[in-house]
């Protein structure tokens, strides 16, 4: 029996969320058609009428987003008021669950998560709609296309994966509650910004797809979509960090990045979405690789379908069991309609796509994105290979295999060295071609630089060839290093070259100067900042290889040296909480005789739900730009009953963290329009830097217009 | 020296010593310690998806029986080989941490260097076909009018994306 008729509500918004869409897409596609045979003078309707239905459809796609709001709203609402005749909110809270919690139930299971992707998608859908004027013809289409999406996921929220259903049975008098590995607060944000970036990926891929299929002139489509894909980048990108800092965070086996397969679905469109974003400039600037770029908004929206086909049929073996099901021919199905939508399109109108122009030298900026993406898309497909290979070797050999850490290192670790590489040479080639006198001015301090800390690192110690254990691990690490120090270089002496020449021009201190370039052309000097984040994200990763750990059963006194730090244990305590019985060690953190820190690693018994009952280890860490001391309870030797104590030394991680703040700035930047300068403020700059060269045409004082 | 820059060839070939020279590094490693070595080549057969060394699984029931009976192949004195034989006859194939048993096996690390190598080539001979084709438009500058057809709103958008996207 239903404690109240919210879950009601729910089913039939989301039923009213369905049919509202179904018109979009019909009176849409059928709008469009109209529309394009008044215009060739073959249809007996007059263009004003198919316009008319065309504002229909558009209307009825803002109103689906309120009815999918609303059954996102009774899920939540189904949630904080403990219904349990929900199936959904049964299985994935109880009555105990934080309150943050339990709003996160909404995205915990797969029914939620799968409402979570139709909401954003209606809610980027309501944002494109309202925004039509922008252009009104290539927006239609658009909605339509996204109105085709939104009716998949919609009718398998209604039909596959219901997330009002009812438990059979007697109402349960509590929930089996969420599970405690994700009862944690990046757990709240990851999954919604993992889906903001998945989601947000339609709206370019229905943008692209829409332009192909009107023929659309120019390249206006992708100064209008430049926004959107920049935001679903940002969003996917902070979503996959958010995961990694979760699983260093709460998993306690020290380490950020498994190479699990549901970690790979997120990995393979940040690949193919960062390469789109590098190519797209080049049609952008100079109307090439329009096949390709259409392709590679095709593959990038095509594989945040196929990752989540993944998480959820169980086609690979993955650690996050809890999201398989088997929806899973529901994706196949759309992935091969979709991939014939794409492939159809294409063979129709791929004589629209004909490059402008023509590459005019190998040393240019052009070839340098060029084997940029080829980097990326072999990153890419390493991991869709290694993600593949063990259906493919169960096929073929009959057993399945293990792809795990070993063979993703050995493969993407060199293409992640050139990939920095060419993070540092590609901005300092001009477009077109680049001089030799150009290469020379560029390219000295950035190989002093990277030669110096080379140099520098080996007289330090890090000598690969004594590393007998860890030779590779050493070798790419100097590799990397020393990489990151010519890519800094290149991008500092870029800022101060055009810093100084602002300088000159306005006659503000250098700092100030920096800015203001940087507010002139935020979409090249915000790149920048990305690239500086990357690269800081390197220097974390890279810091690995020096990785210490101590494993040792301790008591009251015992003390355990890792690294610069001394761990002495203060005490051992048990406690009992309502959800979980708890072993906690007090261990006080020395460097040298200076005290630094307490800190507590505990191991938790969840007992609270009856399908989540287990053991969880609370990962104690005491955080520096040097290192992470992490420290964890591993449990209790069953022979002397005393608890083992595990401590890592990670070096340097914390700029992995501090390099995606750095790109979500510089994605910040990149996305804030530039300023241009009045005709007055021009004549006073010049007056000021009379006889200075001259930087160019963008300056400062007003706010550019922007599509 | 400008005459070299200037040329394809000076640049597949700096590539080629590069690509070379990393596959040379990466083929090092035979000073590594051996427990540590099998060790990482394992997984942990408890189902937490970890390496076997690297296995915090609170008070996993397999990977210390693992560990144990790594030590005591090792101290047989049996090849490495013949100890990742034992424990995939064991455990089965699942066991290994990457696949390295030969026949299909070597298709997992074979076929992402050829498609990288394939695909790197590939680049090289689109670059050297559009630099062809475009000394061949400049020379007919008849063919070479295509950014002239576009109408003056066009030219002035792609003025502005011009600007946006100067480097």
């Amino acid at each position: 029996m239903q404690a109240h008729p919210m879950p009601d509500f729910g089913s039939f918004c989301l039923l009213l969320g369905l049919i509202l869409t179904v018109y979009t897409f019909a009176a849409g596609s059928l709008a469009l058609w109209g529309a394009s045979a008044a215009g060739l003078r073959i249809a007996h309707r007059p263009a004003a009428l198919w316009n008319r239905l065309g504002e229909t459809a558009r209307r009825a796609g803002i109103a689906s987003f309120i009815a999918v709001a609303c059954a996102a709203f009774a899920l939540v609402w189904a949630a904080f008021t403990n219904d349990f005749s929900v199936e959904y909110i049964r299985a994935h809270s109880d009555i105990a669950l934080n309150p943050a919690y339990k709003f996160a139930t909404l995205w915990s299971g797969q029914e939620g998560s799968l409402l979570l992707w139709a909401g954003l998608l209606s809610g980027y859908g309501l944002v494109l709609r309202v925004r039509h004027r922008v252009d009104v013809r290539l927006t239609a289409f658009a909605s339509t296309i996204l109105a085709a999406i939104q009716i998949f996921f919609l009718l398998l929220l209604c039909v596959g994966a219901p997330p009002f259903s009812i438990h059979p049975g007697a109402v349960p008098a509590d929930g089996a509650g969420l599970n405690p590995l994700l009862q944690y607060p990046e757990m709240v944000m990851h999954p919604p910004l993992l889906y903001l970036g998945y989601v947000g990926f339609s709206v370019p891929f229905a943008f692209a797809l829409g332009a192909l299929m009107m023929r659309y002139p120019g390249e206006k489509w992708i100064h209008i979509t430049r926004r959107w894909t920049m935001v679903a980048w940002l969003f996917l990108t902070v979503g996959i960090f958010m995961g990694a800092h979760w699983a260093y965070s709460v998993l306690g086996w020290g380490g950020y990045w498994g190479w699990d397969p549901v970690e790979n679905a997120s990995l393979m469109p940040w690949l193919t979405g960062t390469a789109f974003l590098h190519s797209v400039m080049m049609q952008e600037k100079r109307g090439m690789m329009k096949n390709w770029n259409v392709w590679l908004i095709f593959s990038t929206f095509m594989l945040t379908i196929l990752g989540t086909l993944l998480t959820r049929s169980g086609l690979v073996s993955s650690v996050h069991a809890f999201a398989q099901s088997n929806i899973g021919a529901w994706f196949y199905t759309f992935i091969m309609i979709v991939l014939a939508v794409c492939l159809f399109t294409f063979f129709l109108q791929r004589d629209h796509l004909k490059s402008e122009n023509k590459l005019e030298s190998l040393v240019s900026r052009e070839s340098s994105f060029l084997f940029n993406n080829l980097i990326l898309l072999a990153a890419c497909f390493t991991v869709l290979w290694g993600t593949l290979f063990p259906v493919l070797s169960e096929y073929v050999q009959g057993s399945k295999v293990t792809m795990g850490a070993p063979f993703y290192n050995r493969v993407n670790i060199p293409i992640g060295l050139f990939l920095l590489f060419l993070t540092g040479i590609g901005p300092l080639l001009a477009w077109r071609s680049t001089s030799l006198r150009s290469i020379r001015r560029n390219f000295v301090l950035p190989s002093i630089a990277m030669a110096a800390m080379a140099i520098a690192l080996m007289i330090g110690g890090v000598r690969p060839w004594n590393d007998g254990d860890d030779m590779h691990a050493t070798f790419f690490s100097l590799m990397a290093f020393s990489l990151a120090a010519g890519v800094i270089t290149a991008i500092t002496e870029e800022f101060l070259r055009g810093a100084r020449v602002v300088r000159t021009q306005t006659g503000k201190n250098l700092l100030a100067s920096a800015v203001l370039l940087t507010r002139r052309n935020t979409r090249r000097y915000g790149g920048y900042i990305i690239h500086f984040g990357i690269v800081v994200m390197f220097i974390g990763i890279a810091g690995g290889a020096f990785n210490q750990s101590r494993e040792m059963e301790m008591s009251y006194g015992d003390q355990l040296s890792i690294g610069p730090y001394r761990l002495v244990c203060q005490s051992i305590t048990q406690d009992s909480k309502p959800e979980y019985d708890t072993d906690y060690a007090l261990l006080d953190v020395y460097r040298g005789n200076k005290y630094v820190t307490q800190l507590a690693p505990e191991l938790r018994e969840y007992f609270a739900g009856t399908d989540h009952q287990q053991q969880l280890t609370m990962v104690a860490l005491h955080s520096t730009a040097q290192s992470d001391l992490y420290v964890i309870f591993e449990g209790k030797n069953p022979d002397t009953g005393r608890p083992i104590i595990k401590a890592r030394l990670n070096p340097l991680i914390a700029w992995i963290w501090i390099g995606v703040l750095i790109v979500v700035a510089g994605t910040f930047v990149a996305l804030v329009p530039n300023l241009v300068r009045t005709a007055a403020r021009q004549r006073q700059e010049d007056l000021v830097g009379a006889g200075a060269p001259v930087l160019g045409a963008a300056g400062v004082l007003a706010k550019a217009p922007h599509a | 020296m400008r005459k070299a820059v200037a040329n394809p060839v000076f640049w597949a070939k700096t590539l080629q010593c590069a690509l070379l020279s990393l596959v040379v590094v990466a083929m090092l490693g035979a000073g590594e310690s051996r427990f540590d070595h099998l060790g990482h080549e394992l997984m942990c057969s408890c189902g937490c998806g970890q390496i076997l060394l690297e296995c915090n699984h609170v008070s996993c029931p397999d990977s210390p029986v693992m560990i144990r009976e790594l030590h005591a192949q090792l101290a047989s004195g049996a090849s490495d080989k013949a100890i990742l034989n034992w424990f995939v006859a064991k455990y089965g194939p699942t066991i290994l941490a990457a696949p390295i048993r030969g026949g299909f096996d070597d298709a997992a690390w074979i076929v992402p260097f050829t498609v990288f190598v394939l695909a790197t080539a590939g680049t090289f001979a689109i670059v050297w076909m559009w630099k062809r084709r475009y000394r061949t438009m400049v020379a007919a500058p008849a063919l070479a009018g295509a950014a002239a057809q576009l109408t003056p709103e066009e030219s002035a958008l792609r003025e502005r994306i011009r600007r946006e996207t100067e480097y």
